[in-house]
């Protein structure tokens, strides 16, 4: 960076938001004690310990189970869509007007940029509530019927904690479900602070009920005998232990596990705008996202060209203060995340790939890892198969499209890929042949409520978002 | 980040590497439309990006002087006088007559037939006279009507020539044509003793419409030897935005990768406060890099970006906003 017009810091304040010191469980519309061992949540950026949370046991489980069965029966099944949408709005409109509060406490307990928090998720988030709330009195036109499921029981990872609460619970509770959502152990903040908006709408209790914890609560939500439908976003790992879980039992299960995305860039694409492409396609979020642009499958003939290009602009990314609106890459979420990319990284190194990193002092407190590009990285490489989940973007070659499907294809993950070129049939037939929930063609990790997310494989099973998200919230026309 | 080479471009006609391209009409269409496209939804998505950084204190009162030593203070009214240009040019030597710390703009931009008096009323301040010529701005004329225009304001003293290119032969894809027309242009920049004034090339990039034409016509300057390209002439809109010059300092950045050569960059036309020059600035530093941060390197084309700027500049210094009324007219 130039030393000649260095930007000043302009930290966003952190007064809009009050965090306590202490939170309980949202159970039937009330925050109550949880009978487990209290945990805390810290501020990856600084690892200030930001506030305890109360772990859910089995017994604190099964009275969310209850609560929100008595809701599900009593009211929020029988109200009309019409009815349930009005809430929906209201809980869409507290959240553009909490937004600043949202995006900052977001920022704090993930470690994300505020400007992305900020401009992306908390829009998203309003934009999931506003749509979803539109579906409620139109469901018998969805063509997967108006009957709901029942009690949902929700589990989301800490990527994007209030995105993913969104897109859990704004379309279970347009069609008709009650929820018990388990945010991440690192990051539960904002779907508390969530808890005081559905209070703030007068949602009817037990409709939303939120418990914190870990491993051990998620497991038993998942087993809950009264769950008629598990949703979850994380690991495949973890995601592989839920399917077994729920095997052989009536529960529908959907979930929308890890990635490994293609993201190609053909030689006759717009340059500069790939480039820009390629960083928000694995720098965005830290490259915590699990559709990430991981591996960047670029045509030999421009490889050199576009990897010169590609140092030029992350040279450019600021990294630090994640409240700093003029920073592009926060912290990493966590200090055992932060020691899985090292592991990782260290494995692309001994694998013989070449390692190139951004130049940048890094704080000295916190969880923090520099924008890194592996070069010389070929299939048979654990850095392009497994799932790093953080800016670590190894990058391989290709010469022809057939070559450029069969290399994106070839992983056992399949939720997203991304099509640089400027040619529109290339981009068409492309599509049509990668193995892929979302291909992006030009673009890369842009999020609509209006579009379906999911993915192929080991990606997971089940689609969120657009019409077809409610797919998983209702019996289905035949019912 | 790539070495600097130092104002080389001053000396070049053409990008050596690349004479090839000229020797005729399809080579040089072929690489023109070889050059990578540009991604509308991309590049205006880039351009909004970069808008929303934050300046403070420190970095913006160095932006500010910044943005006031890169003005080219201008007017190009059919109503034009000589006292009105006397009195432009007194105010780009001091922009601020309150404080003698506030630097002066880089030029003024006028009329040929103001150059003299312009020249005159600057003396050897430092500040240089540009001035449009070739049938500025619609460019309709016959060449050697051009020609004379520009060599009109070379003979009056002009520094530094705006030229605008002939967007009918540019959208109908005779290439070679407005190449060879700014390569005429600039031989008639040439002066007695050798030396030349500065040729700025604008594009009119509200009648180049797209920006894959804004790369094209970039490269085609640049090639011809252009020290400047500029977005437009002020006479249309939408004149310069941030998306057209973002594509105009990847030319730039591009083409010193390939040539070794530095051109500089001049929006013009509807910048008219602080916080959007400031945004140019940070793009500038961003997109092309540092170097280019400098009079030299980069311009604003503008008439009332400068009272903006002064009025930010003593809001800095004095901690308070003061009227309109508290900065001179012209």
């Amino acid at each position: 960076m130039s030393n000649i017009f260095e930007y000043a810091p302009a930290p966003e304040s952190r007064a809009v938001v009050d965090i306590k010191p202490s939170y309980g469980l949202f159970i039937n519309g009330e925050f109550v004690d949880g009978h487990g061992k209290a945990f805390k949540t810290v501020n990856p950026a600084t690892e200030e310990v930001l506030a305890e949370v109360a772990e859910a046991d089995d017994a604190d489980v099964d009275e969310a189970v209850k609560a929100a069965r008595r809701a599900y029966t009593r009211v929020w099944s029988r109200m009309s869509g019409a009815e349930r949408a009005k809430y929906l709005y209201r809980i869409a409109r507290i959240i553009q007007e909490r937004g600043r509060e949202l995006a900052v406490l977001e920022s704090i307990d993930n470690g994300k940029p505020i400007k992305e928090s900020r401009d992306v998720d908390i829009p998203v988030v309003a934009a999931h509530f506003f749509y979803y709330a539109g579906w409620a009195d139109k469901l018998e036109h969805s063509g997967y019927g108006s009957t709901p499921l029942g009690v949902a029981g929700q589990v989301i990872p800490w990527n994007f904690p209030l995105l993913m609460l969104a897109w859990k619970i704004a379309p279970a509770l347009a069609c008709g479900n009650t929820v018990v959502l388990k945010p991440a152990e690192t990051t539960p903040l904002t779907a508390l602070l969530f808890a005081e908006i559905c209070q703030q709408a007068d949602l009817p209790p037990g409709v939303v009920n939120i418990v914190t914890g870990a491993g051990d609560t998620g497991r038993a939500i998942v087993s809950h005998p009264d769950v008629d439908k598990v949703a979850f976003t994380g690991s495949t790992e973890v995601g592989k232990a839920i399917a077994r879980a729920v095997a052989g039992t009536d529960k529908k299960v959907t979930l929308e596990l890890g990635g490994k995305a293609a993201n190609i860039v053909f030689d006759d694409a717009p340059l500069d705008q790939a480039i820009e492409g390629i960083v928000n396609g694995i720098f965005f979020n830290q490259g915590h996202v699990c559709c990430a642009g991981s591996r960047l499958l670029v045509q030999e003939s421009v490889a050199d060209e576009v990897l010169e290009r590609l140092k030029r602009r992350m040279s450019t990314l600021r990294m630090g203060d994640p409240l700093d609106k003029n920073t592009d890459v926060g912290a990493i979420n966590s200090g055992e995340q932060l020691k899985r990319i090292r592991e990782l990284s260290e494995v692309g190194d001994a694998e013989g790939a070449e390692r190139w990193e951004v130049a940048c002092d890094l704080p000295t407190k916190g969880f923090w890892f520099p924008p890194t590009l592996f070069t010389g990285v070929s299939q048979a490489h654990r850095i392009a198969r497994e799932e790093i989940f953080g800016p670590v973007l190894s990058v391989l070659t290709f010469r022809t499209p057939s070559e450029a499907v069969e290399k994106a294809n070839n992983t056992p993950f399949g939720l997203s890929a991304g099509v640089w070129t400027d040619k529109g049939s290339r981009i068409l037939s492309m599509a049509n042949r990668l193995r892929a929930g979302v291909v992006w063609a030009n673009t890369f990790n842009k999020f609509d409520p209006t579009s379906p997310f999911g993915g192929y494989k080991e990606s997971g099973y089940g689609r969120e978002g657009g019409r077809h998200g409610l797919e998983a919230y209702l019996k289905g026309a035949d019912s | 980040m790539t070495p600097t080479s130092s104002s080389t471009a001053s000396t070049a006609s053409s990008a050596g590497v690349l004479d090839d391209v000229v020797r005729s009409e399809s080579s040089l269409r072929r690489f023109l439309h070889g050059l990578p496209g540009v991604d509308q939804v991309g590049c205006e998505a880039r351009a909004a990006g970069l808008a929303t950084r934050s300046i403070k204190t420190t970095s913006k009162a160095f932006a500010i002087d910044l943005a006031i030593r890169m003005v080219d203070l201008t007017t190009l009214e059919g109503q034009d006088t000589h006292g009105k240009v006397r009195a432009l040019a007194s105010k780009a030597m001091r922009p601020d007559p309150a404080d003698p710390t506030c630097p002066a703009t880089a030029a003024v931009c006028v009329y040929p037939d103001m150059v003299a008096t312009a020249k005159q009323t600057l003396g050897d301040s430092g500040v240089h006279v540009a001035a449009v010529a070739t049938a500025f701005p619609s460019g309709r004329a016959a060449m050697d009507i051009k020609l004379a225009d520009t060599r009109d304001a070379v003979e009056a003293g002009a520094d530094e020539i705006d030229m605008v290119i002939d967007r009918g032969a540019f959208l109908s894809g005779r290439y070679l044509d407005v190449y060879e027309e700014i390569v005429q242009v600039k031989e008639a920049c040439a002066r007695p003793d050798g030396s030349s004034a500065h040729l700025k090339v604008i594009f009119e990039t509200g009648e180049l419409q797209t920006y894959d034409n804004v790369r094209r016509a970039s490269w085609l300057a640049m090639m011809a030897g252009g020290h400047f390209i500029k977005t437009s002439t002020g006479k249309v809109q939408p004149a310069a935005t941030l998306p057209v010059t973002l594509i105009m300092l990847e030319a730039v950045r591009d083409f010193r990768d390939q040539t070794g050569q530095m051109v500089g960059v001049k929006p013009a036309g509807g910048i008219k406060t602080t916080k959007d020059a400031i945004k140019y600035l940070v793009m500038v530093n961003e997109i092309a890099g540092p170097d280019w941060l400098d009079p030299d390197w980069f311009r604003f084309g503008a008439s009332t970006l400068l009272n903006d700027l002064l009025m930010q500049r003593t809001k800095m210094t004095t901690g308070r906003y003061s009227g309109p009324d508290y900065f001179t007219l012209d």
